[in-house]
């Protein structure tokens, strides 16, 4: 860090991913309240330990390998090799994977990367509580945390990503490469998994399985909300002068820019953010006829539906897309629901695949021609390219992989619980210990008190 | 041609201000979201009065008497 300004600067951007990490953590929390919430009790525990068990697995292997994917895969396999130059420094066994003290940018960098490494592998165990085992969440978990979205990362969400090159793929605050992807992916494995049992009457009519507690459910997504904020400023580089980017933005004013160096506003995203934020929560509540979990689960929809081109967008804009997106998804669901007997238990294949594809297609004609990226050379803003990108997260990346992976699990009889567990509960052994546990050491006490 | 003015990022940064698309429409816009919110009032009102209307007709002293004990 030569330099005082050098070094402010650096100290500046390493505390502010940091914190960016903090908040989201709270998504992390959000994302458990709202799967136990949404649970009966008789799966509770099981329900909650199969998406905390998510933060160690897709740390672990996103420290191994998910994290060089993302500086190596940018153009690889179709239009380049491995980027061994951009990738090297970025492999478990590197000196800057680790405390150094000539680099104090990658590890708060790497955790930012890691918190939509846990909300992508999130999204997918909401949607198939109270059937799916642990051990195949968990292998899906890795596979959708640190490997499928991080090559996603890679080309559509990278400033050398062959999709940004190409197709002028855009999509600021991830409404495809961690939304799409996410709900795609939980598509495809529900898809093999099937439904509860009870959800679809015999003449195929789905039924309602309500939350066991309302108010768990209100306030994760209220955390998840909180956290969200978090995941936009991390999306975000705060501070960086054009000579860094190397691009071809002249002069010497600084900005903050998005993840392509384009340039943009905390200013900017904060409008955007609570006003699509809005579009979304007044669309749902009037399109469910004020159902409040829908109405809730619509705000977060209108972010995710406007987070593709948030950083430009004007804030009447972003309220009238995240609108748009709401009542499109809301439809959507339910159409698929009674079509494809599809029971996602918590709407996530909606709220975050829909809103995300829709999001994708409405940006590229909202930004058509607007340059995505600083560098020479790149394709602008456009629908064929913003409708192929979110084909190739939703379906590409997202849908078969899962679908594939859960077939195979499927034919090992490794991916659904047995029928008896479901109907007794994942938690049936847990509670037993529980009880047994509970009346031997209050009839332990009872003697003690007698014989004293 | 651009929504958002700019064809590329080779500008000066100090020159440059709005950046959203469609730049020239704000009031546009702006009459468009007021729209929005007024009718959002206008449906949420209408269909409260329906609800209201309707639960009014479905009590009687018994149903009444055992909310009272629901608190």
């Amino acid at each position: 860090m030569d330099g005082n300004l050098n070094a402010l600067t650096t100290i500046f951007t390493e505390f502010y991913y940091w914190v960016t990490v903090v908040f989201m953590f709270l998504i992390h929390v959000g994302f458990c309240m709202y799967e136990v919430g949404v649970s009966r009790r008789r799966n509770h525990m099981h329900t909650l330990m199969k998406n905390i068990m998510i933060i160690p697995l897709v740390t672990v292997t996103f420290f191994f390998f998910g994290w060089w994917i993302y500086w190596a895969f940018p153009n690889f396999p179709f239009f380049g090799g491995l980027n061994h130059e951009m990738g090297d420094p970025n492999l478990p066994w590197s000196e800057t994977m680790g405390t150094n003290l000539s680099d104090r940018i990658t590890g708060v960098f790497w955790a930012a990367f890691l918190l939509f490494s846990w909300t992508a592998a999130s999204i997918v165990s909401g949607s198939v509580i109270e059937r799916i085992r642990s051990s195949a969440l968990w292998v899906h978990a890795v596979l959708i945390g640190s490997v499928f979205w991080i090559i996603d990362a890679a080309w559509g969400w990278h400033y050398e990503g062959w999709m940004v090159k190409y197709l002028g793929y855009h999509d600021a605050y991830a409404s495809g490469v961690i939304h799409a992807i996410a709900g795609g992916y939980a598509l495809g494995v529900l898809m093999v998994l099937g439904p509860r049992l009870g959800k679809f009457a015999k003449n195929g009519t789905p039924r309602d399985i309500p939350p066991h507690n309302p108010w768990m459910v209100t306030i994760g997504i209220f955390l998840i909300y909180t956290g969200f904020w978090g995941f936009y400023a991390a999306c975000n580089v705060p501070a960086i002068s054009p000579e860094a980017i190397g691009g071809e933005i002249t002069g010497t004013t600084w900005t903050a820019t998005n993840i392509y160096l384009a340039p943009t506003s905390l200013s900017a995203i904060t409008f955007n953010f609570l006003m699509s934020l809005s579009g979304g929560l007044m669309a749902a509540y009037v399109v469910s006829k004020g159902d409040a979990f829908w109405t809730f689960s619509g705000g977060l929809a209108g972010i995710i539906t406007a987070s593709a081109g948030n950083d430009l967008y004007h804030p009447i804009q972003a309220m009238i897309i995240g609108a748009i997106g709401v009542v499109i998804v809301y439809k959507l669901h339910y159409w698929v629901e009674r079509r494809f007997k599809l029971d996602d238990a918590v709407g996530a294949v909606a709220v975050h695949g829909y809103s995300g594809v829709v999001g994708l297609i409405i940006s590229g004609f909202v930004l058509w021609g607007a340059p995505s990226s600083p560098f020479e050379g790149y394709a602008t803003i456009n629908p064929i390219g913003q409708t192929l990108g979110a084909v190739i997260m939703f379906f590409v990346l997202g849908f078969l992989p899962g679908w594939i992976v859960a077939k195979m699990q499927n034919a090992a009889g490794a991916l659904r619980i047995p029928e008896e567990v479901e109907l007794q509960g994942l938690d049936y052994a847990e509670h037993h210990t529980y009880e047994d546990a509970k009346s031997e050491i209050i009839e332990a006490d009872k003697a003690y008190l007698a014989n004293k | 041609m651009s929504t958002i003015g700019l064809e590329s990022w080779a500008v000066d940064l100090a020159e440059v201000g709005p950046v959203y698309p469609f730049q020239g429409w704000e009031v546009a816009m702006t009459i468009v979201g007021v729209v929005f919110w007024l009718g959002w009032h206008r449906i949420q009102y209408l269909r409260e009065n329906e609800h209201l209307k309707n639960v009014r007709d479905i009590g009687d002293k018994e149903k009444i008497a055992k909310a009272l004990e629901r608190y």
